[in-house]
């Protein structure tokens, strides 16, 4: 059975993510996985101007600089140890019986993407580390992630609730219809009000809506239908503040990387101005 | 894609641009020694330093690592710039460029696996050495201004980082002897005597020779060797540079890149180059990791040479042996040295066979086959020694002989194989098992039916087990690796 995989790292929405995956855990009965990846990338590079090279110079710079990455590793596998016992004792105490830590060396994308087989779902906080205290912004690895990953990907913000009224943004696109019948099938909002929502001038969407709020009923959700004009992200941002809506569900980067560029996407839009955690579904 | 874009370029802005810097700086004086080396004007070399820079930061396969004019390669056309000129040179370059595109897309990149590490040291020694020797012309007939110029210039280069590690010391020895040779109007060689420095950007120009035949003959085979020795320096300092940054390079990529790098060379004036084992060290330890200090050097480099060009003219040569004394040192594997008691002697055997071939030729291309053959060979006898006969009489006085065939039968122990059984022991049947040994080639077999016909001539009958197993190996096609059980049935009996 595939986990739900919760990325901790030193942010402090390392606490929220487990909080989230915890709550995904129990409500799929799925194992969960805690992941702390080592990415070496990130540690700043030394350097030496004096530009010559003695006797042997190559072989004793080899030596010089594995030492001092030995160092940075030990140290950073130490301290993503701690993260890691710190997330566990904390989805302990919130009823998971046994999670899984886990520790990789190597990029946060390539090691989510290798990991992909045993995901069900990816919880990720929206800032990284690096970033403190903007809120209006998206960890650089984010995007990364969501654009790689085949899988659906719960991204946080930095703070927990539990999730009571779930927004499903519907835009009638193949990845959405097929996140429809997963939801449908899936436990995961069930007994949870599910918004339905569309966003266009008409009703063009209008089949496909109800199809998809049939579909949502005949699993047993309890579904609202809403249809709402103007823009995409802001309409949708603020029908969830109106409705105190905690959950938002859209299918994630459907658009082709050419029109992204000129127009613009929005599920990167979406995410920025997030302040409820989204489910993206690809 | 625009975040393995920014990843590989603008990752590391600042360590790459120092880097880039120093790494500028130190190109120079080797573009136009290697220039002198060759045989040309130290424009052909500077020119073809800042386009192989620059191409290769964007086509090449491993970020990081500074290509440019070098000195394995300027070895291998000082014939045919002597012999035919320039013209021939730039027509060789674009050749050489075509031919490393193509070993590209043939991924002879991975033939750098029969390269042992033997082999690499040899050359990198060999390397070494050819660029230490370069330098003795220019320390023949000269005034005693000269030696000791060199020799203040190698205690600037050595002496000055004790004292601060902020400033390049080659290019403090570079400055402080130019200073003095033109305080003191010495009348030493200069940079300017050696020929034409650039005065502009390189413009694109299409080599003046006769497209024929003729002219394919003459180029071909140096093409063919600067094909070669590019590619092996720059899968050289590929792993070189992998090892220092924990980070894997793209093999295929970097040998297309370099085939593109060289055929731009050749179009704007420039001579052949590759991957710099040197140079590549000294932008890893000034911090370079990126594809962006590849680019800065070169562009760095050409903006110094054409803006500061009247300068440049006025170095003195004794400043330039120095910096090349000091890429001559760093770039020799002491290592090698201090290890050859500890490694096995058949090693070092293939090391110093690579050095000596290639210091006899100038051609490190044939150092590197020579090396490579010698290692395969000691490889071949080395396992043709994993191998053993055992054999029992089935009763005593039986007259039936058991014989065990045990380990690597091939081309090298097929002798051993057939000397291990005694013909002259009368007996009525012998049986061989052979479902221990691998038979791996047809000199293996030939060797077994050999043994068979030999007892048979006795009067012996033969009775032979095993052979489907042991003989697995014979076929082509023979590949288990990545297959455990294979792996385990074959060496089951082991």
């Amino acid at each position: 059975m595939s986990d739900v995989i919760a990325c901790i790292d030193g942010s402090p929405a390392a606490a929220r993510v487990c909080d989230y995956a915890v709550w995904a855990v129990q409500r799929l009965n799925a194992p969960l996985t805690l992941l702390h990846v080592l990415d070496h990338s990130r540690y700043p590079v030394e350097s030496d101007l004096s530009g010559n090279l003695l006797l042997g110079g190559r072989e004793s710079l080899l030596t010089e600089l594995s030492e001092l990455d030995a160092k940075r590793n030990k140290l950073a596998l130490e301290q993503g140890k701690l993260m890691l016992e710190a997330a566990a004792s904390r989805a302990i105490e919130k009823g998971v019986s046994e999670p899984k830590q886990r520790q990789r060396h190597g990029g946060l994308v390539e090691t989510l993407a290798g990991m992909q087989e045993e995901t069900r779902i990816l919880v990720i906080g929206k800032l990284g580390e690096e970033h403190t205290g903007e809120a209006e912004q998206v960890g650089d690895h984010v995007e990364q992630v969501i654009r790689t990953l085949h899988k659906p990907i719960l991204v946080v913000p930095s703070d927990f609730s539990e999730p009571h009224r779930v927004m499903l943004a519907f835009d009638g696109s193949p990845t959405c219809r097929e996140g429809v019948k997963m939801l449908a099938a899936s436990p995961l909002f069930l007994g949870l009000p599910c918004h339905l929502v569309a966003v266009g001038k008409g009703n063009p969407l209008s089949e496909e809506l109800d199809w998809a709020r049939k579909t949502l009923e005949a699993s047993g959700h309890d579904v609202e239908v809403a249809q709402l004009d103007g823009e995409v992200e802001p309409a949708l941002h603020q029908y969830q503040k109106d409705k105190g809506i905690d959950m938002v569900v859209m299918g994630a980067y459907g658009h082709s990387r050419i029109r992204e560029f000129f127009v613009g996407s929005t599920t990167s839009k979406m995410i920025k101005n997030a302040t409820v955690p989204h489910l993206l579904l690809r | 894609m625009l975040r393995s874009i920014q990843q590989e370029w603008f990752s590391n802005i600042r360590g790459d641009l120092l880097a880039g810097s120093v790494v500028a700086l130190a190109l120079i004086p080797e573009a136009i020694a290697f220039s002198i080396i060759a045989g040309v004007d130290p424009k052909v070399g500077l020119y073809a330093s800042f386009c192989i820079a620059v191409v290769i930061a964007f086509v090449g396969g491993r970020p990081g690592m500074i290509s440019a004019a070098t000195g394995a390669m300027a070895l291998v056309m000082v014939t045919l710039v002597k012999d035919h000129g320039l013209q021939y040179l730039l027509a060789a370059t674009v050749l050489t460029g075509a031919l490393q595109i193509i070993a590209g897309f043939l991924k002879l990149g991975n033939l750098m696996r029969f390269v042992s590490r033997s082999v690499v040291t040899g050359f990198v020694n060999a390397l070494a050495i050819l660029i230490f020797m370069a330098q003795l012309p220019e320390l023949v007939g000269v005034t005693w201004h000269v030696y000791a110029m060199v020799a203040g210039g190698l205690a600037i280069i050595y002496l000055l980082p004790l004292v601060t590690t902020a400033v390049p010391s080659p290019l403090v020895c570079i400055v402080v002897l130019t200073g003095i040779a033109m305080y003191l109007g010495l009348e030493v060689p200069t940079v300017g005597d050696k020929g034409e420095l650039p005065d502009s950007l390189p413009v694109f120009l299409l080599p003046d020779i006769p497209l024929n035949l003729e002219t394919l003959k003459i180029i071909l085979p140096y093409s063919l060797a600067l094909a070669v020795v590019g590619l092996l320096e720059s899968m050289m300092t590929a792993t070189i540079v992998d090892d220092l940054t924990d980070t894997d390079s793209d093999r295929t990529r970097e040998c297309k890149g370099q085939g593109v790098a060289n055929i731009f060379s050749g179009f704007l004036g420039g001579m052949a180059g590759c991957a710099m084992i040197g140079q590549s060290v000294i932008n890893v330890k000034s911090g370079g990791r990126k594809r962006l200090s590849t680019l800065f050097a070169g562009c760095f480099l050409l903006v110094l040479v054409v803006f500061l060009g009247k300068w440049v003219s006025q170095i003195p040569m004794a400043a330039l042996v120095a910096v090349m004394v000091m890429v001559s040192i760093g770039t020799f594997s002491w290592e090698s040295i201090t290890n050859m008691g500890k490694h096995p002697a058949s090693s070092t055997v293939v090391m110093l066979a690579t050095v000596t071939a290639t210091v006899a030729t100038h051609n490190l291309a044939i150092g590197v086959g020579i090396g490579v053959v010698l290692s395969a060979l000691f490889y071949a006898n080395k396992v043709g020694r994993v191998f053993y006969v055992r054999s029992d009489l089935e009763e005593t006085n039986s007259g039936h002989r058991y014989y065990e065939v045990v380990g690597q039968v091939f081309f090298t122990s097929a002798e051993q194989f057939i000397a291990s059984f005694d013909f002259k022991e009368a007996l009525d049947k012998v049986t061989i098992d052979v479902h221990r040994s691998h038979f791996w080639d047809i000199t293996a077999i030939g060797a077994l039916d050999k043994v068979i016909i030999k007892f048979r001539r006795e009067g012996t009958e033969v009775e032979l087990i095993g052979l489907n197993e042991a003989s697995a190996t014979l076929v082509d096609k023979f590949a288990v690796h990545d297959k455990p059980e294979a792996v385990e049935k074959l060496m089951g009996g082991h």
